[in-house]
């Protein structure tokens, strides 16, 4: 800009064509200046309404989400009776805990706690609904942890059901009329007790982040998974990485310029654009039906998500190569290098930073497919948690999308926390591509 | 640099080769089938693996169409052991199965869902018939004696009774169960009773049935994916229009949306139940015999599936939205799943 305003010496050369000199005063440059700051303000205004709709998308998805990462617990005092845990009395024999009805030890609570339910079957149905299904099962942990408990009095801490969770955190208006609640008005009245007493707290939920998938809202977490996604993850790597950088190496450095290699390098750059359940067909066919590998296994998801990210791994890694000045080869050409060391040695050192980065945004396109892994299995119910890699798994987007489409009122929260887990699963990839490329970044 | 990429090749391959000798065996039972059943065969295989010392069955959500694809595709542990559905089976999948090998195999009927046509709470109640639905949906219906395109564009040109209120309907893609159902339930039952249609039934077969499962393409009735969730949420946006899915989905957004009575009834847990209202249908699973034996527990998870703590009167599934059998069918699906029933069409 400043060099336009700088004079352009008078005096053409004669015979020359005559110069056009800018005008440089009036409304035309003021013109130039007012162009000049409408598109910087452009510019500037796009970045502003890209910045709102990330915003706007990350702040409605905590809004929504942030409630999950609390469970409301509910105090019941448990008598851990010996009737129910050792009926035939003598040594507390650890086979008999395990097998014991801790059912009954739950409700018995409860119903302690508000005698006057138990008369009617339907009320005593509410009343049982107070506590999640599973609070049986953490006093049966309990129980086997410490044998001791048999025969004592305890209060035990265990969770709301999911109903009553989502009064706690305000998702229910206490203001509807009752058939329009989803807990009624008894089941307000025994929430508001507790409350009362102090025997309703909210704590940190833990089980989110380590436990596997579940019907239930509050026992459900993301645990199996987030392993699942690293899993398919570290086989996508270990897939892509290599293969992908080799084939851009030879392509870029090695391969001779002809009709073979101009196919191939048309065909990477459609393979890029393909639709992504096309590699799950593929793998489908390939992997599960020819060569028999285990449905649902992160393996095979692996591999399918390989063959979906190469493209992107060669083309960036291309680039990179292509990115390194030519002088750095002429000169181990020129001290002696053979080829291979000047590949080696010089060139893929320099082309890292790129390379890397282009791996990274790879992965983790991989990392929110789930179109692929429904052809394969993947998108399934599964609750244990995977052992290796020819376990059946699922991946961190195919729960997202299998808690937005179940029923329960109480998943909703639960998937946009499961959202901003794979968002922070994301920054950190990303933050680890930044870090390498810090690392190896070098300048000439 | 590349030494080193070649081991961690070499030893990715050598590992996929390792794992692919080691998974032969399978020790988990795996369920493929409809997304309608999907919600109650999860919770089922959640407490059947919590309860027994079997490992949690792997539940795919894959329609019932595409589900019994997979079951029929042959006997083997790459094979799935159970499949769900929301229809009966099919004569032709029945022969697709003996031809691969699936010969006998056991039917459960597991009970009941309702197919409700919903609406905001914000707007009108509707009170709707069979063939009001259809008139409002159907692509083509007779006027004055001729088959012509739905010329209907507010609910109160097919009745004076129903709200002053332009049609949109949001519904399931043809791919779905619930399509299916609704289709035979309220569509192919109105045109039926329609004595023009009921002439054409009788004359030209193919036509009725194209006439019936045709939905109109104009914009009133929007295929609105698989989420039901999604829809329930679109209804609330949008108070205008009406959205067809699953119970379930209406029992646990009660505070949001309302079903719309169909002939006289509506759609509440007891109504369906007894039989009342009108659009229902029954869920079923199919077991595999031939893998009964092999693949651990699968009989077991068939007797959690239809006992009383699950699929009774008051068991957990009810909880879940499913309308459970009569007792006397649920002890004849039970004595079946024990027996291993061969199922004969």
């Amino acid at each position: 800009m400043t060099d336009a305003a700088t004079p352009t010496p008078v005096g053409p050369s004669p015979g020359a064509s005559p110069i056009r000199r800018p005008v440089l005063s009036g409304p035309h440059l003021r013109r130039r200046y007012a162009a000049e700051r409408r598109f910087r303000l452009y510019g500037l205004a796009s970045i502003a309404v890209a910045g709102l709709m990330l915003l706007l998308l990350v702040g409605s998805i905590w809004q929504k989400g942030h409630s999950a990462f609390w469970q409301t617990y509910v105090e019941i005092t448990v008598t851990f009776s010996e009737g129910v845990l050792n009926p035939d009395g003598g040594p507390v024999d650890h086979h008999e805990l395990e097998r014991a009805d801790y059912l009954s030890l739950v409700r018995d609570a409860l119903k302690e706690q508000f005698p006057e339910a138990t008369g009617d079957r339907r009320l005593r149905r509410q009343l049982y609904g107070i506590v999640s299904t599973n609070a049986d099962f953490a006093l049966r942990r309990m129980v086997l942890d410490d044998p001791s408990l048999v025969g004592q009095r305890r209060p035990v801490w265990v969770k709301l059901s999911d109903d009553l969770d989502s009064l706690a955190k305000g998702h229910i208006r206490r203001d509807l009329p009752e058939s329009d609640r989803r807990v009624s008005d008894i089941e307000l009245g025994w929430y508001d007790v507790l409350d009362k007493a102090g025997r309703i707290e909210s704590r940190f939920n833990v089980d989110l982040f380590t436990a596997g998938d579940s019907r239930e809202p509050v026992e459900a977490g993301i645990y199996g998974a987030l392993i699942g996604s690293i899993l398919t993850m570290t086989i996508t790597l270990l897939v892509s990485f290599p293969v992908g950088v080799m084939a851009a190496v030879y392509l870029e450095e090695f391969a001779p310029r002809n009709r073979l290699t101009d196919v191939i390098e048309v065909n990477i750059n459609n393979l890029a654009a393909v639709p992504s359940i096309v590699f799950g067909l593929l793998g489908l066919a390939v992997f599960l039906n020819f060569f028999g590998l285990p449905r649902s296994a992160p393996l095979v998801g692996g591999l399918v998500l390989a063959l979906m990210t190469l493209p992107t791994i060669i083309i960036a890694s291309r680039s990179a190569l292509k990115a390194v000045p030519p002088s750095i080869r002429e000169a181990a050409f020129g001290l002696g290098a053979s080829p291979l060391q000047v590949v080696t040695h010089h060139v893929l050192p320099l082309a890292m930073p790129g390379i890397l980065t282009g791996t990274i945004i790879g992965m983790a396109q991989a990392l929110g497919e789930t179109a692929p892994l429904l052809m394969i299995g993947m998108v399934a119910f599964i609750v244990d948690i995977p052992q290796g890699f020819t376990d059946p798994a699922t991946v961190l987007p195919v729960q997202i999308y299998l808690w937005a489409d179940s029923p329960e009122r109480a998943f909703v929260e639960r998937t946009s926390a499961a959202i901003l887990v794979l968002l922070g699963f994301l920054v950190l990839m990303n933050a680890v591509a930044v870090l390498l490329r810090k690392r190896f970044e070098r300048r000439w | 640099m590349t030494s080193s990429f070649g081991k961690v090749a070499a030893i990715a391959a050598l590992g996929v080769i390792a794992m692919a000798a080691q998974a032969e065996a399978r020790d988990q039972i795996r369920i493929v089938g409809s997304s309608t059943v999907f919600p109650f065969a999860t919770v089922v295989a959640e407490n059947f693996g919590k309860v027994t010392s079997y490992k949690t069955p792997v539940i795919e959500s894959t329609g019932s169409g595409g589900g019994l694809k997979l079951f029929c595709q042959g006997v083997g542990t790459e094979h799935p052991d159970i499949t769900n559905s929301s229809r009966r089976i099919k004569k032709s999948e029945i022969e697709l199965c003996a031809t691969n090998g699936v010969a006998e195999i056991t039917e459960i009927k597991v009970g009941f869902d309702g197919i409700v046509l919903a609406n905001s709470k914000k707007a009108k109640h509707y009170d709707l018939t069979r063939e009001q639905i259809f008139l409002a949906l159907a692509k083509e219906v007779p006027v004055d004696g001729k088959l012509v395109a739905n010329p209907y564009t507010k609910w109160s040109q097919i009745d004076k009774s129903l709200p002053d209120e332009p049609i949109e309907v949001l519904g399931p893609p043809p791919t779905s169960g619930t399509r299916d159902a609704f289709v035979e339930l309220v569509m192919e039952h109105a045109a039926e009773n329609i004595a023009f249609l009921k002439d054409l039934k009788n004359s030209d077969k193919n036509k009725f049935k194209q006439v019936y499962g045709s939905m109109r393409e104009d914009g009133k009735f929007i295929e609105a994916g698989e989420n039901d969730n999604l829809i329930v949420q679109k209804l609330e946006a949008n108070p205008a229009a009406l959205g067809i899915f699953g119970f379930s989905f209406l029992d646990q957004n009660a505070d949001k949306i309302q079903g719309s009575t169909v002939e006289g009834n509506n759609p509440t847990f007891e109504k369906i139940a007894d039989g009342a209202y009108p659009v229902s249908r029954s869920l079923y699973f199919y077991v595999k015999n031939a893998h009964v034996g092999v693949i651990p527990g699968i009989q077991e998870y068939v007797a959690e599936f239809t006992s009383t703590k699950a699929a009774g009167q008051e068991g957990y599934l009810t909880d879940k939205g499913l309308i459970p059998l009569p007792e006397a069918d649920r002890k004849k699906y039970e004595a079946a799943g024990a027996n291993l029933t061969k199922l004969v069409l």
